[in-house]
Formats: C-alpha cells, sequence, structure tokens
C-alpha cells in the first residue's frame, strides 16, 4: 500500500487535531477469578490485562529473599489484526515489549514488601490498532492496583511521534506505519518520571522536547481515566467480573 | 504451597460436602442438578475478525474468533476448504494456568468443539474452493478468559456464535479483499454441547469451578438439532450405558435452552 496522506489542513488521516487523544474507555475488575484485573479499549485497540499474586514463586529456586518477583506477559492473540491470522504465543516483539513492561512497573511497585514472591501480570492483546503496548501498560497498571498491590504511583502511557513534519500525540495504526517517528512513553502520576521510553525514527532534540510536554501531558489525561476506572470498580462493586467488549 | 497443591486439598474436603449436599439434592449455588447459570452471548465484538461471539456462562468467559486466510487444500481433498479450530487458556483466567505450550486440556477443549461442527458438516467446505491448489481456510480461536467452571460449554457457544457472526470474505484474483464480505457464512445448524460431573452417584449439569474440583468424572455431549454430534468422556472414572442415553435425553432439551441466546 502507498503512504497515505497523514496530515492535512491540520488534521489527521482520522479527522484529530494534533493533542487529541483517540476515544479511551477503561474498565476496572473485569475478570472474576483473577486478583485483579482490567479492560481499555483505545480507538481500535481490545486489551485486557489480569494479576495473580503476590503468591508463591515457582521455581522456588528462582526466588528473590529481599523483594517479589515481578512477571509481565505481553502476548497478541492471533485474530488481533486485520490481516491474515498470526501464530500464538511470544515471539521476538512481544518479549521484548513484556521486558520493557516489567522495568515500567517495576520501580513503582513495592516488591520489597514481599520477600519470595512472585507478581504475574498477563495482558492479551484482543485487537490491535496501533499503540498496543501502551495500552497494554495502561491496563496491566491498573489490574495491578485493583489487585490491592502497593504501588508508589500510578503509571500512565502513551505513543507521541512525527508525521508529515507534524507532531502529534496518540498515534494510531497507519500514523505508525507511516509516519517519521514513534515514541511511546509512559510516566509515573506523582514525579513525572519517565518509566518507559522508546523511539524509532528521526527527530531534532527540539522535536524530542516538544514530543516528551506533550506526551506527559496526555499521561496525565490516562490517569485520569484510570483513577475513574478504579473509583468506580469500588462504586459498583456488584458490577465486578462483567466484561463487555 | 502451589495452586496445585491447594487445589488437590481443596477437591478432597468438597467432594465430601457437595456428595452430602447431593443426597439432599442441593449444590453449592442452590441450583437444580440440570440447570444453566446466567447464561450471555455477545456477537461481533471485534473488527479484526471476521466473526466474533463473546459467550459467558456463570462468570466462565470465552472469546471466540473467526479468521479466514488463503491457502493450499490437502492433498487427498484438492476441492475442499480447510478449517481448523485452536483453544488459548489465557494465563490470566485461572491461578492454575501456566503460560506456555498449550495444555493437553487446552487440545482437548479445541478438538471436542471442532469434532462437534466438523461431524455434522456444519460448514460447507466446498464452498471454500477459490481455484486449484487454493482455498479458503478457516480458523475458528477459542480464548479463554476467565475460568469459573464449565469451559467446554461455554467456548462451544462462543464459537457458534462465532460462526452464527461470520462473514464469508471477498475474494479477488486469488486473495482476500479485507473489510468486504461476500455475505454471510452458511451454517446447517447449531452445534452446542452440554457438559455434566458425576459426584459420587450423581450428575449435575454446567458445574461450576467448586464443583469440578469435586468431580470423578465429566461427560461432554455434543449436539445439533436433534441428533448428538460428539461426546467426550473424560476423567478416571467410569459411566454405564443407561447414564449416557439418560443424559443424551437431558442434552437435547438442554442445549436447546441455550440456542434461545444465540
Amino acid at each position: 500500500m502507498d503512504k497515505p496522506e497523514l496530515f492535512k489542513d491540520g488534521k489527521r488521516i482520522d479527522g484529530r487535531t494534533p493533542k487529541e487523544l483517540r476515544p479511551l474507555k477503561i474498565e476496572a475488575g473485569v475478570l472474576e477469578e483473577a486478583s485483579g484485573s482490567a479492560y481499555v479499549e483505545w480507538g481500535g485497540n481490545k486489551v485486557v490485562a489480569g494479576v495473580y499474586g503476590p503468591r508463591e514463586c515457582i521455581p522456588k529456586h528462582g526466588a528473590d529473599p529481599y523483594k517479589a518477583l515481578l512477571k509481565v506477559r505481553y502476548t497478541m492473540a492471533p485474530f488481533c489484526s486485520k490481516s491474515e491470522h498470526g501464530r500464538s504465543g511470544p515471539n521476538r516483539r512481544s518479549r521484548e515489549i513484556s521486558k520493557v513492561l516489567r522495568e515500567a512497573f517495576e520501580p513503582v511497585v513495592m516488591l520489597n514488601q514481599f520477600p519470595k514472591t512472585q507478581i504475574d501480570v498477563y495482558v492479551e492483546v484482543l485487537q490491535a490498532e496501533g499503540g498496543t503496548r501502551v495500552s497494554a501498560l495502561t491496563a496491566a497498571a491498573v489490574a495491578l492496583a485493583d489487585a490491592g498491590i502497593p504501588m508508589k504511583e500510578m503509571v500512565s502511557g502513551v505513543a507521541v511521534g512525527k508525521l508529515d513534519g507534524q507532531l502529534v500525540v496518540d498515534l494510531g495504526k497507519d500514523e505508525d506505519n507511516y509516519g517519521e517517528s514513534d515514541v511511546p512513553m509512559a510516566i509515573t502520576s506523582k514525579g513525572k518520571e519517565l518509566v518507559l521510553l522508546q523511539m524509532d525514527g528521526l527527530l531534532t532534540r527540539e522535536e524530542l522536547a516538544r514530543n516528551l510536554d506533550e506526551g506527559i501531558e496526555a499521561c496525565e489525561k490516562v490517569y485520569e481515566l484510570q483513577a475513574q476506572a478504579l473509583r468506580k470498580s469500588y462504586e459498583s462493586a456488584h458490577e465486578r467480573g462483567k466484561l463487555r467488549l | 504451597m502451589g495452586e496445585e497443591t491447594k487445589i488437590k486439598i481443596l477437591r478432597e474436603v468438597r467432594k465430601d460436602f457437595l456428595q452430602n449436599q447431593l443426597e439432599e439434592g442441593a449444590r453449592f449455588d442452590e441450583r437444580g442438578l440440570n440447570d444453566w447459570r446466567a447464561v450471555r452471548v455477545d456477537k461481533g465484538v471485534l473488527d479484526s475478525a471476521e466473526g466474533s461471539a463473546l459467550a459467558e456462562i456463570g462468570g466462565t468467559k470465552v472469546l471466540a474468533a473467526v479468521k479466514f486466510d488463503i491457502m493450499t487444500p490437502f492433498a487427498d481433498r484438492p476441492e475442499e476448504g480447510v478449517f481448523m479450530t485452536g483453544a488459548e487458556f489465557v494465563p490470566f483466567a485461572s491461578p492454575v494456568f501456566e503460560p506456555g505450550p498449550p495444555s493437553e486440556e487446552s487440545i482437548e477443549l479445541a478438538r471436542v468443539v471442532d469434532r462437534g461442527i466438523r461431524s455434522a458438516e456444519v460448514i460447507d467446505v466446498k464452498n471454500f474452493f477459490i481455484e486449484e491448489g487454493k482455498v479458503l481456510g478457516l480458523f475458528i480461536d477459542l480464548w479463554v478468559l476467565d475460568q469459573r467452571g464449565n469451559m467446554m460449554d461455554t467456548a462451544a457457544l462462543a464459537a457458534c456464535g462465532a460462526l452464527l457472526d461470520a462473514k464469508m470474505p471477498k475474494v479477488e484474483d486469488g486473495a482476500i479483499i479485507r473489510n468486504e464480505s461476500a455475505g454471510p457464512l452458511e451454517m446447517k445448524y447449531k452445534p452446542l454441547t452440554t457438559s455434566f460431573i458425576k459426584v459420587g452417584k450423581n450428575f449435575l449439569m454446567d458445574p461450576s469451578i467448586e464443583e469440578e474440583h469435586a468431580q470423578d468424572m465429566a461427560i461432554t455431549l455434543g449436539t445439533v438439532e436433534g441428533k448428538v454430534s460428539s461426546i467426550q468422556k473424560s476423567g478416571a472414572s467410569s459411566i454405564t450405558r443407561d447414564e449416557v442415553l439418560a443424559l443424551t435425553d437431558i442434552a437435547f432439551e438442554k442445549s436447546d435452552e441455550l440456542r434461545k441466546y444465540l
């Protein structure tokens, strides 16, 4: 496919302005069996996260006597894309994403409170449309909080970047594929420190600075919706365990 | 103590308790022996697949997705399309599910659902022929998201919902044009399953996770309208001929109740 026109007359390919997020819906406590769970629908992304733990570390010899192990597993379902049927299970891409997601949470989850245990975070991408890793991170953060696991701060993510010379927030699939730069990032809610940061493409120092500033601003909006979802799950506890895709 | 060990201990405690209760004809959740828990089916929940459905029976959630691809036919059936069923026990669905290669149980689940559809020729794979050496392949993926008991019937219900929701893909010059459909997928029947577990001398339908922990054996009866289309006995205990036939009668009636949700 030829590169579509990504930015024209101040509008992006899906009609958004440069700093506008796609519709974002977050729900906490969508599963019955998991200790904590969350559903995130972000544009065309549909992601479910579930958390177990702190629980006994398996294998036992892998346990850390001073803190809990945090295990994060990000996977994409073979039916998540509009193109051909994929393969199930982890691949090189999903293993890298699992690693950077784990390292985004390690600074905030109070692991030293639970020595010799493990905390499992599983994220399944059911439908993908650009920005799955930040959708996964946003869901995983809510699922961790929903499981009652103590965290110093919340974590919220977004992908920023550049397309047709224009800096934008929350890249969609075509913007990700044909844009000039993609910067997935996540910050902590209070300290505003970066816990996830990746980048590809070409940006000047000034462009990177503006991207980061606009990204931080967008993460704050994401945080508001995460907090709202958690509040709502406590206000309407009888709704727990309901998943509507 | 690991989750597996805990469940083994719980199983013994619950089995005793459940057996005593069943002597008085009562279940943990006060259902009758042959009652479904709350049922729900949402069709068309994914844009990325040609068909999809999220089915729920008593908190157990299974997402089924139908996708088409271009494939090479099997050498012995050059004019027929292919269909394949896969299942994934997503690790967040249960504390005992582990990430990794498919477990025996998830393979069994996929194969039992597959057989129920395949043996009744619910889908005519001859309609999937494109040209010599090229056919459509249909993938049914069963994603277990929450395991609260009776994954089998929930998965079969989700699969049936996703097939009913599915559109045939438009094919041009031997390639699929995504986002364009060539009309609904034709289905001859609505294949479903009804599963029972045996606890002591009693059989009960649609087991919850707590009841499954106490089971001696299980049997799944696949039905299409008026006929049995698949059977799977599982678990390390036996069942008599008369018991199978009595359960078949119940399965016909109870699967019709489930069809109303589709």
